[in-house]
């Protein structure tokens, strides 16, 4: 599971990145999922059908995969559900406080060379790894 | 048209996070854990992503407008202010404890694992909170109403 597979991760990563080109020259809109997903929970927002569409396909990518028989995504997760639905609250409250995630600032603010972008990806970054560094050797360890 | 152009992108950004291994938390935890078995797979996706992007983007910047749309949706925004600090350190503690960050969450939502629909429902309440309480933790009363601001593509850029 722990494998370093540079090859696959950089196709992978290519494809996500033609998907937010993709986006940008067909309907001008920036690839960020949090973005997306959080415009559409707002009740003022007037564009929500290429939101809808856009997190239709995220799902609709493992179940095509599972039509050629790949298996479902159902990940392996080590923390308890008391924690995980406190990461996904400090994810969903944080990326929209920031205005961005990995896809919004961490890919195409990169791909932009917006120095706002790149000091959030930074700092989430940061955060992240003292937050694993804690998790996994302070206390866990 | 704008619809289906946004689907297959969202269909080749799921195809895309699934063979880079990214919808996989204990991947990308072995690559924020760099006090351990740290694994570099990460930095690797995003090199691909970022110089696919970037070439994609030079090439929008040349034309007029996006073929589906009226105009391109560029952020303009380039100030380093408190909510960006704030939320990137809170968005970054949650992605640490799980390993999942929002497209990830929602590839894996096909899948209808328990942890997954438990992080994507707090996740959900979390961007509602936000949407509904945040923004006036940071801004004083007599700037710009939430309609206002609501509407600029600025307010995009993730």
């Amino acid at each position: 599971m722990h494998d370093f597979t540079p090859i696959s991760g950089f196709a992978g990563g290519a494809l996500i990145g033609l998907a937010a080109a993709l986006l940008m020259l067909l309907t001008g809109r920036i690839a960020g999922v949090t973005g997306i997903v959080g415009g559409l929970l707002q009740p003022d927002t007037t564009d929500r059908g290429w939101r809808i569409a856009f997190i239709l396909g995220l799902i609709a990518a493992p179940l095509i995969a599972a039509l050629f028989g790949a298996p479902l995504p159902r990940p392996a997760m080590n923390a308890s559900l008391v924690v995980i639905a406190i990461a996904g609250v400090l994810v969903g409250f944080g990326t929209r406080m920031g205005n961005g995630c990995t896809s919004g600032h961490g890919v195409c603010g990169f791909a932009r060379l917006s120095g706002r972008s790149i000091a959030a990806t930074f700092i989430f970054m940061t955060a992240a790894i003292a937050t694993v560094a804690i998790a996994r050797h302070v206390i866990g360890g | 048209m704008p619809v289906l152009a946004s689907f297959t992108c969202g269909l080749i950004f799921g195809a895309g996070l699934l063979i880079s291994g990214m919808t996989d938390p204990q991947k990308v935890l072995g690559f924020l854990d760099l006090f351990g078995a740290w694994d570099a797979t990460l930095a690797f996706v995003m090199a691909g992503a970022v110089a696919v992007t970037a070439s994609g983007f030079a090439v929008a910047r040349r034309r007029t407008a996006p073929t589906f749309s009226a105009r391109f949706l560029w952020p303009d925004r380039n100030d380093i202010d408190a909510p960006l600090v704030g939320g990137a350190i809170l968005f970054g503690i949650g992605w640490g404890l799980a390993g999942i960050c929002p497209g990830p969450a929602l590839v894996n939502l096909a899948g209808l694992s328990l942890p997954i629909v438990v992080f994507v429902i707090a996740m959900l309440a979390g961007m509602i909170g936000q949407n509904l309480f945040g923004k006036n933790l940071w801004r004083p009363r007599t700037m710009a109403p939430r309609a206002e601001t609501a509407s600029l593509p600025s307010r995009a850029d993730g």
